[in-house]
């Protein structure tokens, strides 16, 4: 369903609502799986993102984006020399990522402290983004909500004691979707919260014996 | 949302009542969202548009690539044409002003992207500010605005890349063209014959920017979007209808630009791009931003 706020909007710092606005929302996105500005990051961009990526101040939006920058932050112009001040090791490299990938994919690999996530994303127009992929596991997270995504164990309950543990953490579940590829595999958790699940709720979902992992994303969209 | 102006317009004269309001209680009823916080939210990008505006104005920005800024200011201070002095003039020169800041990596309101983004509010503001429109006025203006690019993004595309041109500052016509023959009185049916006639102004237009930047031709397609937006508040609200219903002009747009070739939807691989100026000055530029 669109909304007249999607078309009236947003709100962003130039020049293209794919090559700049999207390509801040995965920054973004890149910064939740490590819990905060990631200290060192390799950003591989792939297509239309490494062919233009530069004029359309893709760099910038990416770099602003993991330092915490939202997509209307004018800070996004010089976030190059905010990075280089602030001592941050960010690399950028122009890559293929897959023939048929989509043509503003990026893959983000991002290390805080002890933590460390990949993360592959894409700009599909009109500031829209879509995570492909988090340490090698298919996903799709759009930021549109707040998301968690969980890779478990196939065992009985584990939904209830998910929903359990958002449930103690007043966090309500919009959406939620689960998919194994067999009996007894691993499972695939996407939930989509209205309330911002804190670092303690990841923490807590990591922490039960049969969860592989568990990432937290942020809404970035407007 | 409305899927079809058609039952838009149709509703609206069933119910005696402007597109402004089905659009914002539309709205309201499909994001649960109460209409005054929409309002609130269209009021803040109204803000932005004129705060961009107000910066392109001055003069004294470029573009990462060089390559555009500074001609919002020529039309506000540079020597008379056949329009000096008419809010026509004044409308051209906020669509530049708008892009030139957008190009520049300033903020703007994407309405209905950021490469069409100049058109919308410099036609609304502009005839608001020649007629004295309070901004409430100009909010119902973006409500309808946005029930038209609703439609637009449900019938054809909103994006260059998909469509051309035509599906963004042509698509930026059409919604600036309906709200504002609406904003200046005009009925929902002659907003609908506006919209058309803006639409059928951009049938075919690509998307065909110099180096695959939003700089050139784009921040100029918006001055000339904003024009042929005039053109078609004009003739709407002298009462002119345009025989293809809006819907179908739409329908049109989208099917011109499935049928387009790649080379002309953003790609900066034929049109002006393509030219041999074009591809010198995106090379030369391309080169400088990355020394910069």
């Amino acid at each position: 369903m669109v909304s007249i706020l999607d078309i009236i909007g947003p709100v962003m710092v130039g020049p293209s609502s794919s090559h700049t606005a999207g390509a801040c929302r995965l920054g973004l996105l890149a910064r939740c799986l490590v819990g905060g500005t990631p200290q060192r990051a390799k950003i591989e961009l792939h297509g239309s993102f490494a062919r233009t990526g530069e004029g359309h101040g893709t760099d910038k939006a990416i770099v602003g984006g993991l330092m915490g920058f939202r997509p209307d932050d004018e800070r996004l112009r010089e976030a190059l020399d905010i990075m280089e001040r602030e001592g941050l090791d960010y690399d950028f490299e122009k890559t293929t990522i897959a023939d048929d990938a989509h043509p503003n994919t990026v893959r983000i690999t991002v290390e805080r402290g002890d933590r460390h996530a990949v993360m592959v994303g894409a700009s599909l127009g009109a500031g829209r983004v879509l995570v492909s992929e988090i340490d090698g596991y298919p996903v799709e997270i759009t930021g549109n909500l707040h998301t968690i995504a969980i890779v478990a164990e196939d065992v009985k309950g584990s939904i209830a004691r998910i929903a359990g543990i958002l449930a103690d953490n007043s966090v309500n579940i919009a959406t939620l979707r689960l998919t194994r590829k067999q009996r007894g595999g691993d499972a695939f958790m996407v939930i989509e919260t209205d309330e911002q699940p804190g670092e303690a709720v990841r923490d807590a979902i990591r922490a039960l014996p049969w969860v592989t992992w568990a990432f937290r994303l942020d809404k970035v969209s407007a | 949302m409305y899927r079809t102006l058609a039952e838009a317009i149709a509703d609206a004269e069933a119910y005696e009542m402007p597109l402004s309001e089905l659009a914002l209680q539309a709205e309201a009823r499909d994001q649960g969202r109460p209409v005054a916080e929409i309002r609130d939210a269209l009021g803040r990008a109204l803000e932005v548009m004129r705060g961009a505006i107000a910066q392109g104005m001055t003069g004294d920005l470029r573009s990462n690539s060089g390559l555009v800024g500074g001609d919002a200011a020529k039309l506000r201070t540079g020597p008379a044409g056949p329009l000096a002095d008419t809010p026509f003039r004044d409308v051209l020169a906020r669509a530049l002003a708008v892009q030139e800041v957008n190009a520049a990596m300033g903020v703007i309101v994407a309405a209905p992207t950021a490469g069409g983004a100049g058109v919308l509010p410099a036609v609304l503001t502009g005839l608001a500010a020649a007629r004295a429109i309070p901004d409430d006025r100009v909010i119902d203006a973006l409500a309808t605005a946005g029930l038209i690019g609703a439609v637009v993004a449900e019938r054809a595309s909103l994006s260059g890349a998909e469509g051309g041109c035509q599906a963004e500052t042509g698509a930026a016509a059409g919604m600036a063209a309906g709200a504002a023959t609406e904003m200046l009185g005009g009925s929902p049916r002659q907003a609908g014959h506006a919209v058309a006639l803006a639409q059928q102004g951009t049938l075919g237009l690509v998307c065909d920017p110099l180096g695959g930047l939003v700089e050139l031709p784009c921040v100029f397609r918006n001055a000339t979007g904003a024009a042929i937006a005039l053109a078609a508040i004009e003739m709407a609200l002298a009462g002119i209808e345009f025989a293809i219903p809006a819907d179908e002009v739409i329908d049109t747009m989208g099917e011109i630009g499935r049928a387009m070739d790649v080379r002309y939807r953003e790609t900066a691989g034929g049109g002006l791009a393509a030219t041999p100026t074009g591809r010198r000055l995106a090379k030369e530029r391309l080169v400088q931003i990355k020394r910069s």
